[in-house]
C-alpha cells in the first residue's frame, strides 16, 4: 500500500498553502478578542489527503472555513496554486468552484424539498457550465450512486444516510473540483457505512487526482485514509507529520493523550486530561498547553529543567514543511524528533 | 450478584402502528442486567436499541405496542399501575439521554433542576436536605458545588453531561440506563464521561445499562455485550471476547470499522458493509443480515436463525454457528 502513500507529497507541488494564518473574532460584552488561530502554516500537496485533528475549540473548522474563504484573515494568507485568496465575490465564487465543501451532518446539508437532481444541479447551474444534466449523471455515478437516473427524482427523506452523504459529495463532485475540504465527513453515519464512504473518499482521490482536507476528531478515521495528519491545539498546529509517524510515535503531550483515549489502544493507559480546551481569547502564556499537560503535571517537565520554559516561554511556530515536527520543549528542535 | 436481575427483558416484543402499516422495531428480546454489572447494547439506527430503553420505563409513544415482560427488580413495569410506575421512574431505574445536552430547562438554575426530582420522590426532604444532597450529586459527577447556581448557557458540553448524570442520579437509583452518553461529545471528554458513569456504576454497585453504536467504547468499559440488527439481539457475551473474536458476521463488520491504529493491514483500507441497515418495516427473508453479509450461504435467506451456544457465556445467530445447518 506504500505506493499509494506517495500519491501525494508536499514537496511535488502545494496547491494550498497557508502562511502563518491568524484569525480573530471579537468578543461579546468585554469578553476579549478571541485567537481562534493563532498562526498556522499549512502545505498541502496536489493528491494528498490531510487530516486536520483536535478537540472542538481548538481551530480545525475555522482553519477549513479560512482556507474556503469563509473567514477573512486578520493576518497571514492563505494562498491556492501559488496565488492568494482575493476576497471579491467574483474571485470567491471562481474560487470555490474549485475549492469544495463537505459537510458532517447530510441530512442538514440537503434540502428535503429538493430532489436528488436538484441538489447535485445547482453549483452547476449557479457557475453557469455546460451539460447540467450529463454532470449530474457524472457526479452521481462518480459518488458511488448508480444507476444514477433511478434517483433522479428522489427526495432526501427516501435516502438512507449513507446514500445521503454520496449524494452530498455528488453535489461537491459536479463542479469538477481540485479539493475538497470534508467536516468530520462520516461521523454522523452508522458505523458500518462510514467504510464504505471512507473508501469513497480514497477511491475519489485515485481517479480524480483530489486533493482532500478532512477536518475531523476521528484519529481512526485519519489512520484508515490520511496520508499526513496535522494535531491542532488552541488555534496552533502542535503536531505534524506523516499518518505514520504521528499515529506511531507520537511527540507531543497532547497527540499521546488523544491517541491514548482511542477505545481500541488497550496496550496504552490511557490518559484522560481533565477539563476541556481553555477559551482561546484566555491563551494561556508559555506553551498554550501546559495547564492540562500530563508531563508538565507529572514532573517529567520539571525533571527536563524545562518547566519554566513551558509556563513562560512562548514556543516557535511550527513550519508548514520539514517532516515530523511537535511544537513541545520537550521535544527537541529540529525537524526530527528523537524518537523514545 | 443476588438472583433475581435489576432488569430483565423476556421476549420483548414492540410494534409501532404507521400509516405504511405495522412496523416491528423490537422482534424478541432478552437481555438482564444484575446489580453491579455493565452491560453495553451495540447497534446501528434502527436496530432497536432506543426503542428498548423506551419500554424499560413505560415511555413508548401510544402508537407501539409491546408485549413480553419488562422485569425491574422482578416487577413487571409493563403491567404497573399507573402510581407504582411514576415512583419507579427515577427511584428505581432513570435514564441520561442521548442528546440531553438540550434537554436541560434554560432558564431555570442547575441546582433548581436538580432539587426538584428528590421534592417529587422523597416526601420527607427539607430544602434543607435538599440543598446538601445537590451539592453532593454535583460533586460525584465531578463539578464544583457552586454550579448548583449556573445557568445551563454557563456550562460547556462535558458539563451539562455531567449534570444530566447528576440528574439521573438524583433519587439513587438501582438502574441507570444511558442511551448514546457520549455521542455528541469531544474525544477527551467522551473518555472522561465514560470514566465517570463506569466509576459510578461500580461504587454504587448499580445496574447500568449502556447503549452506543460504538462497538470498541462497549467493548472496553462493559461487563457483557449485546450486538443487534434489525430488531434482535444477533451476538451476546463477555464484552472484551465478543470485541477481540466476534463470532457473527455484522459484529465482525463493526469491530473493524473502527481500526486499530497501526496496525498495517487497516492502512489506507477502511473497512465496511455494502448496503444500509434495513428499514425495520421492510426487512428482507430469512436471517435479516444476508444481503449485506459477506459470509453469507445459499440458505441464509431463508432461515431465521435464533441465537445458538457459539463458546462460554456466548451466543450468536448466525448458521455458521450452527453446524446442524447444511452449509450448501
Amino acid at each position: 500500500m506504500s505506493e499509494r502513500a506517495a500519491v501525494g507529497s508536499v514537496a511535488s507541488e502545494p496547491v494550498i498553502e497557508v502562511d502563518d494564518l491568524v484569525v480573530t473574532f471579537r468578543g461579546r460584552r468585554g469578553g476579549g478578542t478571541a485567537r481562534a488561530l493563532d498562526g498556522v502554516n499549512l502545505a498541502v500537496g496536489r493528491g494528498e489527503i490531510v487530516a486536520l485533528v483536535g478537540e472542538s475549540g481548538c481551530g480545525k473548522t475555522t482553519l477549513a472555513r479560512s482556507i474556503l474563504g469563509l473567514e477573512r484573515p486578520a493576518s497571514g494568507e492563505v494562498r491556492f496554486q501559488g496565488e492568494p485568496l482575493g476576497y471579491g465575490g467574483r474571485a470567491l465564487k471562481a474560487y470555490r468552484r474549485r475549492v469544495q465543501l463537505v459537510l458532517q451532518d447530510p441530512t442538514g446539508s440537503l434540502n428535503p424539498r429538493q430532489t436528488v437532481y436538484e441538489a447535485v444541479a445547482e453549483g452547476p447551474r449557479v457557475h453557469r457550465m455546460a451539460d447540467e444534466s450529463g454532470r449530474v449523471v457524472q457526479a452521481l455515478s462518480q459518488a458511488g450512486i448508480r444507476p444514477p437516473e433511478r434517483f433522479f427524482l428522489r427526495y432526501p427523506h427516501e435516502l438512507s444516510g449513507g446514500q445521503r452523504q454520496r449524494v452530498v459529495i455528488a453535489g461537491a463532485l459536479a463542479l469538477n473540483p481540485e479539493v475538497i475540504v470534508a467536516d468530520e465527513p462520516v461521523s454522523s453515519l452508522d458505523a458500518s457505512v462510514r467504510g464504505e464512504i471512507l473508501a469513497l473518499l480514497l477511491q475519489l482521490r485515485e481517479e480524480l487526482e483530489l486533493t482532500l482536507l478532512v477536518v475531523t476528531h476521528d484519529l481512526g478515521l485519519a489512520w484508515n485514509i490520511a496520508d499526513r495528519l496535522v494535531v491542532m491545539y488552541l488555534g496552533r498546529v502542535v503536531e505534524d507529520g506523516t499518518t505514520e509517524q504521528v499515529l506511531n510515535n507520537p511527540q507531543h503531550p497532547y497527540t499521546k493523550a488523544l491517541l491514548s483515549v482511542v477505545p481500541e489502544m488497550e496496550q496504552v493507559e490511557s490518559i484522560v486530561l481533565t477539563g476541556e480546551t481553555p477559551d482561546c481569547a484566555r491563551i494561556p502564556t508559555g506553551c498554550r498547553f501546559h495547564p492540562r499537560c500530563p508531563a508538565y503535571a507529572s514532573g517529567e517537565a520539571e525533571a527536563a529543567g524545562i518547566a519554566d520554559d513551558c509556563r513562560s516561554r512562548e514556543l516557535p511556530i511550527l513550519g508548514a514543511t520539514g517532516g515530523h515536527r511537535a511544537a513541545c520543549w520537550l521535544v527537541p528542535a529540529g525537524d526530527a524528533p528523537i524518537p523514545r | 450478584m443476588s438472583d433475581v436481575a435489576a432488569l430483565e427483558l423476556r421476549d420483548v416484543h414492540v410494534t409501532y402502528r404507521t400509516r405504511e402499516g405495522p412496523v416491528p422495531a423490537v422482534r424478541g428480546v432478552d437481555l438482564s442486567v444484575f446489580a453491579g454489572e455493565v452491560v453495553g447494547v451495540a447497534g446501528e439506527s434502527g436496530c432497536g436499541k432506543s426503542t428498548i430503553v423506551s419500554t424499560i420505563l413505560r415511555l413508548f409513544p401510544a402508537s407501539a405496542t409491546v408485549t413480553g415482560e419488562v422485569l425491574l427488580g422482578g416487577e413487571n413495569v409493563l403491567t404497573m399501575r399507573w402510581g407504582r410506575m411514576r415512583a419507579v421512574r427515577w427511584g428505581v431505574a432513570s435514564v441520561v439521554f442521548q442528546g440531553a445536552l438540550h434537554s436541560l430547562n434554560p432558564i431555570q438554575r442547575i441546582g433548581t433542576q436538580l432539587v426538584e426530582p428528590i421534592f417529587l420522590h422523597d416526601k420527607l426532604a427539607t430544602d434543607n436536605s435538599a440543598a446538601t444532597k445537590v451539592r453532593t450529586l454535583l460533586e460525584q459527577v465531578g463539578l464544583p458545588a457552586r454550579h448548583a447556581d449556573a445557568y445551563p448557557h454557563q456550562l460547556s458540553g462535558g458539563q451539562k453531561q455531567r449534570v444530566m448524570i447528576a440528574l439521573a442520579l438524583a433519587c439513587d437509583p438501582q438502574v441507570l440506563i444511558c442511551d448514546e452518553p457520549t455521542t455528541a461529545l469531544d474525544v477527551m471528554v467522551q473518555a472522561q464521561i465514560l470514566e465517570l458513569l463506569i466509576g459510578i456504576a461500580r461504587e454504587r454497585s448499580m445496574a447500568m445499562l449502556l447503549i452506543s453504536h460504538d462497538l470498541s467504547v462497549l467493548g472496553t468499559s462493559c461487563d457483557r455485550v449485546a450486538v443487534m440488527y434489525a430488531g434482535r439481539i444477533i451476538e451476546h457475551g463477555p464484552a472484551r471476547a465478543i470485541f477481540d473474536w466476534p463470532e457473527h458476521p455484522y459484529t465482525r463488520a463493526l469491530s473493524s470499522a473502527f481500526p486499530t491504529i497501526g496496525d498495517a493491514a487497516s492502512r489506507y483500507a477502511p473497512s465496511g458493509l455494502p448496503g444500509d441497515p434495513p428499514f425495520p418495516g421492510d426487512l428482507p427473508s430469512g436471517c435479516p443480515f444476508h444481503p449485506r453479509c459477506p459470509s453469507a450461504l445459499p440458505v441464509c435467506p431463508t432461515v431465521d436463525v435464533k441465537l445458538l451456544p457459539a463458546g462460554p457465556g456466548r451466543t450468536a445467530a448466525c448458521v455458521l454457528v450452527d453446524q446442524s445447518v447444511p452449509t450448501r
